[in-house]
């Protein structure tokens, strides 16, 4: 099995970001992708792949540390070119075509008018643990 | 089975606090009986199925006692041997009484265990934790699922607050405020998972309401009901949040309700205002109306006047300018609203439905997205997604 990254984004490089934002949306059509994505993960919870689902606040704030004895300095809001993680699925598949199938399927929910927004997802594969057997 | 049966479960948490008290009072230092009454619910969890014990009591009291004695002799290579030899004293009340028979439960033992696992001096979130571990008889694996950890951190976690609190001795140290605060964050951010701590909250200061006599205890364990009396309808069939205007308030749990209301009524009845009992105020106030028109909002504004001189609460405000807006028209609302820190959370979203009232729909459109963006849960920013949908689709 190997363990992938599906991400979601609130903000990307225009030319990805081409479905109607969800507020130009009907009442119905936002529970129905709220619905979608639910049954989604429930889908994965039965079919034994899924193991995370966490969504993130866009409000976010760049930190590094400001030298020994200082606070840390903070930056942000991030500019809008920024691209923005909305949050994520983990989920832990047989192969790539799988963790490709199902990113597919997640990226297919239903927006304006019932239509599939098909919006862009990244996935990312996690870096496996050292096997155990080294030849 | 015993994981099949939620009451079997709960009688035998029931019993962890007295359990902790008695090993306590044999001599056992807090940190230590804790962790050995941990072990033998652990074990019981597991026997009891399949080999019911006739006395529970006994049985937990007997084995959590050998449990102790074995952590101990396992630190007793480590430990000095004036502390062996202390170790060995402690054996004794196991030969020289019958299992159960000592110890009586004790309700005082209970009450100290709920001020020293609030004690002042830890955060809230240990606090929480070691509440529900030593007070609510929860193993580290169903506490730890419920604030969705790993089971080590949460096992982290417990072993650091007792650590924060070892010098400390089992005589009420702290306030009961700290206890009531506890009790309340158990009951407004868990989770439903294995186990229902909203429920577990409710069990834990009804058991403190019996104990001890105070208003704002039963203040709190009214709040809790009242409350708890919407849990099935503030969530629609699909999960979705639904608002306390747009509830069916036929499903609303009478009972819980009626009961909500008697104590709450014979706690203002003894003239010791707490915040606590102004809270509960306001939700039986809610609960009293048939609909959402109904709302006695004018004595809804005089009760968070009462609640905001019993505590400067930022959430407090915010809900009198909704309240006030219901009571006076939305402008009245929007000039409270003014008044307040626009980086509150929860600030938009109350501007936002303000403005609607007032029949702004676009300018409340936008602030609902902006709410949306600002939500710290996943079904309220829906909810506020879904607001804005409704307008921009009118």
């Amino acid at each position: 099995m190997a363990k992938y990254l599906m991400l979601k984004h609130y903000r990307m490089p225009e030319q990805y970001m081409d479905y109607t934002p969800m507020d130009q949306w009907s009442p119905d059509e936002v529970d129905a992708h709220v619905a979608y994505m639910n049954a989604f993960a429930d889908r994965l919870k039965d079919s034994g792949e899924f193991v995370d689902s966490q969504a993130l606040s866009p409000e976010g704030t760049f930190v590094r540390s400001g030298g020994p004895g200082k606070p840390p300095v903070t930056d942000g809001p991030f500019p809008e070119t920024k691209d923005l993680i909305a949050g994520w699925m983990v989920i832990d598949v047989e192969n790539y075509d799988r963790a490709l199938e199902l990113a597919g399927e997640l990226s297919a929910a239903p927006g304006k008018g019932g239509e599939p927004i098909n919006e862009w997802l990244e996935l990312r594969p996690f870096l496996d643990h050292a096997p155990s057997v080294d030849e | 089975m015993i994981d099949r049966d939620p009451l079997a479960e709960a009688e035998l948490r029931e019993l962890v606090p007295a359990v902790i008290g008695i090993l306590v009072s044999r001599g056992a230092d807090f940190a230590t009986a804790e962790d050995a009454v941990q072990d033998a619910l652990i074990e019981a969890l597991r026997s009891w199925p399949s080999d019911p014990p006739r006395d529970r009591r006994g049985w937990l009291v007997t084995v959590a006692w050998r449990k102790f004695l074995d952590i101990v002799r396992s630190e007793g290579s480590r430990m000095k041997r004036e502390e062996r030899v202390m170790a060995a004293t402690l054996a004794e009340p196991e030969t020289s009484s019958e299992p159960g028979t000592d110890g009586v439960p004790n309700a005082d033992d209970t009450l100290d265990l709920y001020f020293l696992c609030a004690h002042p001096d830890l955060s809230p979130a240990s606090a929480v934790a070691l509440t529900l571990r030593a007070v609510g008889g929860l193993t580290t694996k169903q506490i730890a699922a419920a604030y969705m950890v790993p089971e080590s951190t949460m096992a982290q976690r417990i072993s650091r607050a007792k650590s924060t609190i070892a010098g400390s001795r089992l005589n009420r140290p702290g306030s009961l405020s700290s206890v009531l605060t506890t009790l309340y964050l158990v009951f407004n951010e868990g989770h439903s998972g294995e186990v229902d701590l909203v429920a577990e909250a409710i069990r834990l200061t009804r058991t403190l309401a019996s104990m001890i006599d105070s208003a704002e205890v039963d203040g709190l364990l009214a709040l809790m009901l009242l409350h708890h009396a919407r849990r099935d309808v503030r969530f629609g069939a699909d999960g979705r949040l639904i608002s306390l205007a747009d509830q069916d308030r036929t499903l609303w749990d009478q009972r819980l309700i009626v009961e909500g209301i008697e104590i709450l009524q014979a706690a203002l009845g003894r003239d010791e205002l707490g915040q606590y009992q102004a809270q509960a105020a306001i939700a039986a106030l809610h609960a009293d109306a048939q609909t959402v028109e109904d709302t006695d909002w004018v004595q809804v504004v005089e009760w968070y006047d009462e609640l905001l001189k019993l505590n400067e609460s930022p959430i407090a405000s915010l809900n009198r300018a909704v309240a006030i807006g219901e009571a006076d028209g939305p402008v009245a609302g929007l000039a409270e609203l003014g008044r307040l820190d626009e980086t509150l959370p929860r600030y938009f979203a109350v501007e936002a439905h303000l403005r609607e009232r007032a029949g702004e729909d676009e300018a409340a459109a936008k602030l609902y997205v902006e709410a949306a963006a600002k939500a710290s849960n996943l079904a309220e920013r829906d909810h506020l997604m879904r607001q804005a949908a409704r307008l921009n689709s009118r």
